[in-house]
């Protein structure tokens, strides 16, 4: 049952994946400009992974129509941003506000990456530190000489 | 010194815990703003009688109702229905309906043929009540307290499983709180 909800659901969505065309009147560029950044921004709550732009849910149409009504009417993109925010919370935003909750999800890839790059150099150092050339102790270079005469005295090998 | 070999081992078995909670979450669930939050205000005509409104002050009874939102054209609230029908039935709580971008006559028919469980059922023909409710797929269910304040939101059929675990002592909760 589930299934059959998701597939129909997902050929919803698919379907017509040609981004939605609405017939919208603005009275200025920078009104359309405005209304097209906030589509795709916004996400529709029904096909989670498209935004508004890109969606034909109904939901997404009637959305769609919202922001147009407070565009037209002249309010600025926060108005329309709190608007979606306080009935459908900070998931409609694609780019979340930054705050309490959503600081892992801003701050931790960086601090993964500056945690990775540090365990990085501390392992190249130590390993450097291991193995480098190094010169051998008077003892070690007294032990190879012998090792060498020993040899030279036994001849070549078979 | 040996002790450093556990480090990747326990990532891993991190990475596996948040794995298994991330894969037990519902990603269709989103969180609604509204909780503890007063009901939006609306005035919508009745579906019964379009001459008749019902408004958010209707949800203020002083005891909890649900406000379910549903439509003839939606198949989940077909499965939800008959609990609906038995939740009426059984008068433990008073189930007010938001009838969401839907035809009248379709809506009508629907309830004469499979039995009407709502008190009253809003008409919200264009889905603009249902943007200020945060609607997004229907069915869904809202709890309001006697103060008409937003308690819980459950998304999707309500299911007898729903009721017990989380409904219901939700419901003995704020009815406690009352007294």
């Amino acid at each position: 049952m589930t299934r059959l909800i998701l597939a129909m659901l997902l050929s919803v969505c698919t379907g017509f994946a040609a981004a939605a065309i609405d017939a919208y009147p603005f009275d200025s560029p920078e009104k359309e400009a405005m209304f097209q950044r906030l589509s795709q921004e916004l996400r529709c709550l029904v096909c989670q992974n498209q935004n508004l732009a890109d969606s034909n849910a109904e939901l997404a149409q009637d959305l769609r129509r919202e922001i147009y009504r407070m565009v037209a009417a002249g309010q600025d993109e926060r108005a329309v941003i709190d608007f979606m925010v306080a009935r459908y919370g900070d998931f409609v935003l694609y780019r979340p506000a930054v705050n309490t909750t959503t600081y892992v999800l801003w701050i931790g890839p960086f601090a993964l990456l500056v945690l990775g790059a540090a365990t990085l150099l501390i392992m190249i150092r130590n390993r450097a530190a291991a193995d480098g050339d190094r010169e051998l102790s008077a003892e070690e270079r007294q032990h190879l000489q012998s090792l060498l005469n020993t040899a030279r005295e036994e001849g070549p090998h078979p | 010194m040996k002790a450093r070999f556990l480090i990747p081992l326990v990532f891993f078995v991190g990475l596996i815990v948040l794995f298994l909670i991330g894969l037990g979450l519902n990603p269709r669930e989103v969180p609604s703003p509204l909780i503890d939050k007063p009901v939006p205000e609306f005035a919508l005509p009745r579906l019964h009688d379009a001459n008749q409104q019902l408004r958010s002050a209707d949800l203020r009874q002083g005891d909890v109702v649900l406000l379910n939102v549903w439509a003839s054209w939606c198949t989940a609230c077909r499965e939800e229905h008959p609990f609906l029908m038995e939740l009426a039935r059984r008068g433990e709580i008073t189930v007010y309906g938001l009838n969401y971008k839907d035809e009248r006559s379709e809506a009508l028919r629907l309830l004469k043929r499979d039995g009407d469980p709502y008190v009253a059922s809003a008409f919200d023909h264009d889905g603009r009540v249902g943007i200020d409710w945060g609607v997004y797929g229907v069915p869904e269910t809202f709890l309001i307290d006697g103060a008409g304040r937003i308690r819980h939101k459950h998304i999707g059929p309500l299911s007898f499983h729903a009721w017990q675990n989380k409904i219901q002592p939700l419901i003995a909760q704020i009815r406690a709180e009352r007294k």
